[in-house]
């Protein structure tokens, strides 16, 4: 074989053929063919005709030939590929390895950034992505009026307005309900040592069924376990079982005895199932009972009602039968009157999937949360792509001799990306690994009142997200510098000997563009934060009506013969009476304790509703009016919540037998006695007159944001209470006294179980907890951003300055003081900032009506918050600038001159 | 006998091929020539058959292929061994030895093996 001349070896210039190449490869042998046969002295045209005739199928070899050379030019170009990307990657570990300081900063940033956006999405795919953790979730329904600012008072029905609700509508498989104001310990464990609380939440018979909920042991309840009489049954949570019962697998069967009472344990839930983390965020349950409906009839709105569809009904028809059905439910079947309530109400039902009213008040919060750390990962791709640059431009000179050897633009550009795919790699899997950190610590934040917490983890949709992350970043970061260096013209580079010629000026230009929308988008991330803080602080500031420093609270047990069939009332009235008040006198006669009093439901937590107040004689219809929260309060509650009472308070001698009396609050009063003195004036409730003998300055109910509703105060000396907590202020900190006060009940009633003490400070915290946890969040992320963006400020001053070593060398020499090259360096920093913070204050103007909704007593463009914001960062930038700005101040001319 | 007819035993075209490029180099058409003339016209390779059985090897990497220009002035695509068709040869060449030898003591075989137990 002789080699083939150069013309010919050019011949395939425009790339590999493997078609052109068979017919070639079988062209000369033909013609081979034919020359041998005209040797051999045929004709040249039967010579043709014979070699054509010898081969045989020309075409169907040709195919063939095509088809194995296509395939065998793939797998050389894969392997190609895979080979220089095996090249790429061991020379960037070589250079990263040689700059392990950048390689470390890199890293580090990116591994903030992508954790951060792991661990939200992980928060975010937990809460609005996933499905509830029910089978066919998409096809529960929470059936209330529309949302109104009341909590559970305004969202409830009667036990008679559940089932005829249940038996009129024919769009659900079935429709269950659970009793919405269980509060937390209401149940005493005995047979234990020490009798132990428990919360218990009271179901509707069929509650789990409805739901899809599958025991672990045992079974759920029969229909006949729901009907008055019944044996008492209960079926525990798994947790409860754990803790309580060390997870006794023969618990099922056993009987354990509730507040006196043997109940037998039917069943256990699974692990999967966790009611607080739906229902009520933050709460917990410890077991379940049903619901005896027909003993419920008299208790008013108590049950919250949940339907399960029938495949292929929509929620938009359900609402339409829900809105045809609810003017027939009634308050009471037997109270003509009472029918048609429901429709009257001013908000009438509107249907929503369980789904939404889980996430209802979080999805703006998480959706913008989700953005923030979107911003920080924007951040950080910049600041590296920033980094990249620099150190691109450093290397220019390498790239320019592989470039000038033969390595297309193609291949320069995948050495640089092949560079931010490593470092981005690496983020995303140190990312993971805080993420997960993050993840168990906020899983087991049990004081935060956030739904379905405890279900936070890393699944298989979060490492789909790390990888697009990780993909997302690696082209943000590279592509930059990749693009800026394929494009860039080789030939300048190898004549760019002097720092500062043509090449240079357009990287400070792209440089700076970087910085200054890094410090944009920063801004965006600080008026977030700082709109967010102040509303937080507004919050902090609104006068509850309460004072909830020095003030604990604990719930108290007491038998008053009310379960003792037949009792008369006076007699209970008069026994609890003497309990309540012995209990008081006992308690405030502890050394520390400077009141204390007892009320039924607390502020800020469970409450409940009763019809309105109306002043006596006047012809306003009651149904008219908002339904009121009523709290059973004893004599001294006021002052031991520090509440402020205008009038009396009650005595132990608003007995029975004298005159009804009740303390409404000012929202009532305002409305209902406008420009008059309340006190003393007589209101009809429920037919009965009750004398007006105190008016309170309005109480915060359901949280410090909320506006008070009508609230009114019954004493416990007339009304029977629901529970009872005991309020105690105290000189010192609460929790000093909490065994001793103990101790005190424990004496009086050896059954008092060892309830939690609650400051109630930490009632209040938790009511604005969500809010309080979110404004943290986005604080940390404004602070990760700023922090990024300081270093992205300062890595392009400490550049140029590096780069202009020779120019401020020169000017030195030239008698340019120390303080004028300071500032012509702090100047060109200030002019960065200024840039950045005029666009992000725009920016942010625009993005933060987006979050005027979570926004409180602040406006969106509130003056003091971008004010701050600005001179904030400008402090940051200079400090930033100040560094490189000393440096540059204290050049040596002789030395600038002489690094050429 | 007919030797246009004589059909080769499977996989007997590939060892056939590897053994023609022992010497160097060669195009598709001297592959054919080689075989035919040191066989002395015993075995003809049909063209339709060897192009296949040249491209399958090449892509099993037992041989490579480069262009060049033939001894009469051609462009044309030269075959040589690889390392691992050279191996492949020699495998090939033992396997078929002692398979050769085997029908061959069948075949020559004189009169009927002695019975097991007494070989």
């Amino acid at each position: 074989m002789r080699p083939a001349p150069l013309w010919r070896r050019y011949d395939r210039l425009s790339g590999s053929d493997p078609a052109a190449d068979v017919k070639d490869e079988l062209r000369f042998h033909l013609e081979t063919k034919v020359d041998d046969l005209i040797a051999r002295g045929w004709s040249p045209e039967n010579a043709r005709k014979e070699a054509k005739r010898l081969f045989g199928n020309i075409a169907a070899v040709q195919r063939l030939g095509e088809r194995i050379g296509e395939h065998m030019e793939r797998r050389r170009r894969l392997s190609d590929y895979w080979a220089d990307a095996l090249w790429d990657l061991r020379f960037t570990l070589r250079m990263l390895g040689r700059d392990a300081g950048f390689a470390v900063v890199s890293i580090l940033i990116l591994t903030l950034a992508i954790g951060a956006n792991i661990a939200v999405f992980a928060v975010v795919n937990t809460l609005l992505l996933r499905p509830l953790p029910f089978p066919d979730a998409h096809q529960l329904v929470w059936i209330a009026p529309a949302p109104r600012k009341c909590g559970f008072a305004c969202a409830t029905y009667s036990a008679d307005a559940y089932n005829r609700f249940r038996a009129q509508s024919l769009s659900y498989q079935d429709v269950t309900g659970y009793f919405a104001f269980s509060t937390a310990d209401n149940l005493r464990l005995m047979g234990h040592g020490d009798p132990q609380p428990a919360t218990g939440i009271m179901v509707i018979g069929n509650f789990f069924k409805v739901l899809g909920v599958q025991p672990a042991l045992g079974r759920l309840f029969t229909p006949d376990e729901s009907r008055r009489g019944a044996m008492p049954v209960a079926v525990l949570s798994n947790a409860y079982w754990r803790r309580q019962f060390a997870a006794d697998p023969s618990i099922v069967g056993k009987a354990i005895d509730l507040n006196g009472m043997s109940t037998t344990v039917i069943g256990v839930l699974p692990a999967g199932f966790d009611f607080g983390a739906v229902f009520s965020p933050g709460g917990k349950a410890d077991l379940f009972q049903p619901l005896i409906l027909e003993d419920a009839r008299l208790m008013g709105g108590i049950v919250t009602m949940i339907g399960r569809l029938k495949r292929g009904v929509t929620l938009a028809q359900a609402q339409a039968e829900g809105t045809a059905v609810e003017p027939h439910l009634c308050w009471r079947d037997d109270i003509a009157a009472s029918c048609g309530f429901y429709s009257q109400d001013p908000n009438p039902m509107r249907l929503r999937t369980l789904k939404d009213y889980v996430d209802l008040r979080l999805r703006r919060s998480l959706i913008v949360l989700w953005s923030a750390v979107g911003v920080i990962l924007l951040i950080a791709c910049v600041n590296l792509s920033n980094l990249l640059l620099a150190r691109a431009a450093a290397r220019g000179k390498e790239f320019a001799v592989r470039g000038a050897l033969g390595a297309s633009r193609g291949r320069i550009a995948r050495q640089l990306l092949t560079e931010s795919l490593v470092l981005s790699s690496a983020g995303a899997l140190l990312g993971l690994g805080l993420a997960f950190l993050l993840l168990e610590w906020l899983a087991h934040q049990g004081s935060l009142a956030l739904p379905l917490l405890s279900s936070l983890r890393i699944d298989g949709a979060a490492i789909e997200w790390t990888a697009l992350t990780a993909a997302f970043a690696t082209l943000l970061c590279g592509l930059v510098p990749a693009l800026r260096m394929a494009g860039g013209q080789l030939s300048e580079a190898l004549k760019d000997t002097s720092a500062g010629a043509g090449q240079g000026r357009s990287h400070d230009r792209i440089r700076s563009i970087l910085v200054v929308s890094e410090i944009a988008l920063a801004c965006v991330l600080l008026v977030g934060a700082g709109l967010l803080l102040r509303s937080f602080l507004q919050v902090l500031d609104v006068d509850l009506g309460f004072q909830p420093d020095r003030a604990a609270a604990i719930q108290v047990d007491y038998d008053d013969g009310g379960n003792v069939p037949n009792a008369k009332p006076e007699d209970i009235y008069a026994h609890r009476v003497a309990i309540f008040s012995q209990i008081l006198s006992k308690v405030r006669s502890l050394p520390g304790v400077t009141a204390a009093g007892m009320v039924d439901y607390l502020p800020m937590e469970q409450n409940r509703e009763w019809g309105a107040p109306v002043p006596k004689g006047s012809s306003i219809n009651a149904n008219n009016l908002p339904d009121t929260l009523a709290y059973v309060v004893t004599p001294g509650y006021f002052r031991a919540m520090g509440m402020t009472l205008r009038g009396r308070d009650f005595t132990w001698d608003d007995g029975p037998k004298s005159a009804t009396v009740v303390v409404l609050n000012e929202t009532i009063t305002r409305f209902l006695y406008p420009g008059q003195d309340p006190i003393g004036k007589t209101v009809t409730l429920n037919g009965g007159d009750v004398q007006i003998i105190g008016v309170l300055r309005d109480v915060r109910d359901s949280n410090a944001e909320n506006q008070p509703s009508w609230q009114m105060y019954f004493p416990a000396t007339q009304q029977g209470p629901a529970g009872m907590q005991l309020i105690v202020r105290t000189a010192m900190p609460p929790s000093a006294l909490a065994s001793g006060i103990l101790h005190a009940l424990r004496e009086l009633n050896p059954y008092q179980p060892a309830a939690e003490f609650r400051p109630i400070r930490s009632i209040v915290d938790r009511a604005s907890s969500p809010r309080r946890f979110f404004m943290m969040l986005v604080t940390a992320f404004a602070l990760l951003g700023l922090i990024l963006a300081t270093l992205g400020i300062y890595g392009v001053i400490a550049y140029s300055v590096a780069r202009q070593t020779q120019e401020i060398g020169i000017r030195i020499a030239l008698g340019a003081s120390a303080s004028h090259v300071r500032g012509m360096v702090l100047s060109e920093t200030l002019r960065l900032a200024a840039t950045g913070i005029v666009l992000g204050g725009v920016a942010s103007l625009a993005s933060a009506r987006f979050i005027a909704s979570l926004l409180f007593k602040t406006s969106p463009s509130d003056a003091a918050t971008y004010a701050g914001m600005a001179v904030g960062l400008l402090v940051v930038a200079l400090i930033s600038g100040y560094l490189p700005a000393r440096r540059a101040s204290r050049i040596d001319p002789i030395q600038a001159l002489r690094i050429n | 006998m007919d030797t246009s007819k004589l059909e080769f035993l499977r996989g007997t075209l590939d060892v056939l091929i590897l053994k023609a490029l022992v010497w160097g180099p060669l195009h598709g058409y001297a592959i054919t020539d080689l075989i035919r003339r040191q066989s002395d016209d015993a075995l003809l390779v049909e063209e339709g058959t060897l192009y296949p059985a040249l491209w399958r090897l090449e892509n099993k990497g037992l041989l490579e292929a480069e262009w060049g220009l033939s001894e009469n002035n051609r462009k044309a695509k030269f075959y040589r061994l690889t390392a691992e068709g050279r191996r492949r040869l020699r495998q090939e060449v033992k396997t078929w030895e002692a398979y050769a030898a085997a029908v061959a003591k069948v075949l020559g075989a004189a009169r009927p093996p002695l019975p097991e137990e007494m070989a």
